[in-house]
């Protein structure tokens, strides 16, 4: 069995032992059926607007109510899960390859790359997430596609990091030195020998980033710089609700609940793996790094 | 130690220059002429020439960022599109009203964080071990601003204790300030509170299973004694730094909160200044921001390696 297969097979088995971790992916697992299915298990379409049942309570009808425009809040909720998932994805999976490569020839070549590429990506630390994240959507513009860049530039520096931080120790163990002494390229030995040996912290960080990434996307969304009305958000749903929320509560429950449910499920996953795969990660790196 | 501060002196110099760029190429980055997307539709030539040659965008770039950083060094950080007034002055206006939000946010956080923490450390595996880290793992996945509005519902919705929003200063009306920032405060504090407690439980756990704890309970210490006087000392030293960095977070990233109570903080001309299109005010918020958490990281490092001798020496 290659070392990828054990820290795979760790990692599901991890998970199927802690009965949180399991409520965790059951959790994931549903919204991500949810996000795929969700146009289709709408009982109403998101932008069906009804006049006559403006802020309605929770009904049979209408299950989490109407909004301010007679909107049914449930269909939103819904079909919003698929846009939050599809930023935390696209977002992550853009800070992780930049990070990667980043950190991987920072710590494989060190000497001035390294200097240079850390360098930089202290920089990038040196911003609040959210912060940072604002100022890059306000310059290029709202919408779904920058809040996208903006959560995958942002994050890119944590990848790098934790990437650099294992390559360190790998790239001083004997099949590395051995694959180097046959005159295998840096390449190939980066991919076939590095890389595999680094998933593990790597796997942790990607689940508890994932938790970020949704947070962040509806704290931009909540200012109304990532996903532009009418399509449906999690955190636009609560801006727009805010105003109402004293006399239409289910307006600020429901949409916070989905968020809160989500990146929960997230947490619980990437604590369960961090546990087993890379126990030394330190939660000061969690809070160097928060939301905010 | 005198090698450490200099080292860690000189790395801080460094990223803020690199903070310096990145906050000037923000402007760069604005697809189109930036004054012109300030001014809106409605201008004339000579209002735009002026504001244009104030800001000097009409300079190549190397000279534009080398007069923006000669200028943020003596304090100079433009002028507004929006007001024409000084940058600084816009800046440091909203600073007080941050700071205020932020240390009461953390002093709320501590509270929690310190008794729920060493208690759930101490006696770790009872159901009290088990609360605290149900609200620390539910504190740091609920959003903030869900929070917010969560307490702006209980509070001011059906018990009509606090105003669901807006701010009044502590100078002129302490009881209206505190009336006003419970709320937002809970809010922020609750979340760094969750993130304390976590680390606080993991830090004394780590140092009541070192040999000099070990020593102390079989020469008959009490536990409370042993807790106070041996494992405290030695635990509460990394806890220093996720305080400070907590803090740090606090003073700059709690946007969304101060939108949401309309606190009229760095946070809030942040979002203001984006809503405008007002870019040297959210450059100078920006870097303002970034300063001081790379300000507030270096005091961190120092006062680490002041109490902890070991990490001067990595």
């Amino acid at each position: 069995m290659s070392d990828h297969e054990s820290t795979f097979r760790r990692a599901v088995s991890t998970l199927r032992r802690d009965p949180l971790a399991v409520i965790g992916v059951v959790v994931l697992v549903v919204l991500v059926v949810v996000g795929v299915l969700g146009p289709w298990l709408a009982p109403y379409g998101t932008n069906d607007v009804d006049v006559d049942n403006m802020l309605a309570h929770p009904s049979a009808a209408h299950p989490f109510g109407t909004d301010e425009l007679g909107r049914d809040v449930f269909s939103r909720v819904i079909v919003a899960a698929r846009v939050s998932l599809e930023v935390a994805v696209v977002s992550v999976g853009l800070a992780l390859a930049v990070g990667v490569l980043i950190g991987l020839v920072a710590g494989y070549y060190r000497g001035w790359a390294d200097n240079l590429l850390m360098r930089c990506m202290d920089v990038l630390f040196a911003f609040p997430v959210l912060l940072l994240a604002v100022a890059i959507v306000a310059v290029l513009g709202p919408g779904l596609l920058t809040a996208m860049v903006a959560i995958g530039v942002v994050y890119a520096p944590i990848f790098a990091r934790v990437t650099r931080a294992s390559v360190l120790s790998v790239r001083e163990q004997v099949f590395v030195r051995a694959a180097v002494s046959i005159g295998t390229s840096d390449a190939r030995i980066m991919r076939r020998h590095v890389l595999p040996n680094i998933a593990a912290p790597l796997i942790v960080q990607t689940s508890l980033s994932l938790a970020f990434a949704i947070l962040s996307e509806a704290a931009l969304s909540f200012l109304g710089l990532g996903v532009q009305p009418p399509a449906p958000s999690w955190g636009r749903m609560l801006y727009d609700g805010r105003g109402f929320v004293t006399d239409a509560w289910w307006l600020g429950v429901f949409p916070g609940a989905a968020i809160f449910v989500t990146v929960l499920a997230f947490n619980l996953v990437g604590d369960a793996l961090r546990d087993v795969l890379d126990p030394r990660q330190l939660t000061l790196s969690e809070a160097r790094r928060s939301t905010r | 130690m005198g090698r450490f501060v200099v080292r860690r002196l000189v790395q801080s110099a460094v990223v803020l220059l690199g903070v310096t760029l990145v906050v000037f190429l923000l402007l760069q980055l604005v697809p189109g002429d930036p004054v012109r997307i300030a001014l809106g539709t409605r201008y004339d030539q000579g209002t735009y020439d002026a504001l244009r040659a104030r800001s000097g965008l009409d300079r190549p770039l190397v000279v534009q960022y080398l007069s923006y950083v000669g200028h943020a060094a003596t304090g100079d950080l433009g002028v507004s599109f929006r007001t024409g007034q000084p940058v600084t002055t816009i800046v440091l206006e909203r600073l007080p009203a941050t700071l205020s939000l932020a240390l009461t946010a953390i002093v709320l956080a501590l509270l929690v964080a310190f008794p729920l923490g060493i208690l759930s450390a101490v006696r770790s595996g009872s159901a009290l071990d088990h609360a605290a880290r149900v609200f620390s793992q539910l504190g740091v996945s609920v959003p903030d601003f869900w929070m917010g509005i969560m307490g702006i519902l209980l509070f001011s919705g059906v018990l009509a204790w606090l105003p669901p929003s807006g701010y009044e200063s502590l100078r002129e009306s302490p009881a209206g300030w505190a009336s006003h920032v419970i709320l937002p405060a809970a809010t922020v504090g609750l979340v760094s509170a969750s993130i304390l407690t976590r680390f606080i439980r993991s830090s004394v756990l780590e140092v009541l299973s070192e040999d000099f704890v070990r020593t102390a309970d079989a020469k008959g210490l009490r536990p409370r004694v042993v807790v106070l006087r041996h494992v405290l000392r030695n635990a509460l030293i990394p806890v220093v730094t996720v305080v400070a960095v907590q803090l740090a977070s606090l003073l700059g990233g709690v946007i969304v909160v101060e939108v949401l109570f309309a606190w009229p903080g760095i946070g809030r001309l942040t979002y203001d200044s984006v809503q405008a299109r007002d870019y040297p005010v959210l450059q100078g918020a920006v870097l303002l921001v970034a300063a001081l958490f790379l300000f507030v990281n270096l005091l961190v490092d120092i006062l680490y390696a002041r109490l902890d001798p070991r990490i001067s020496v990595r």
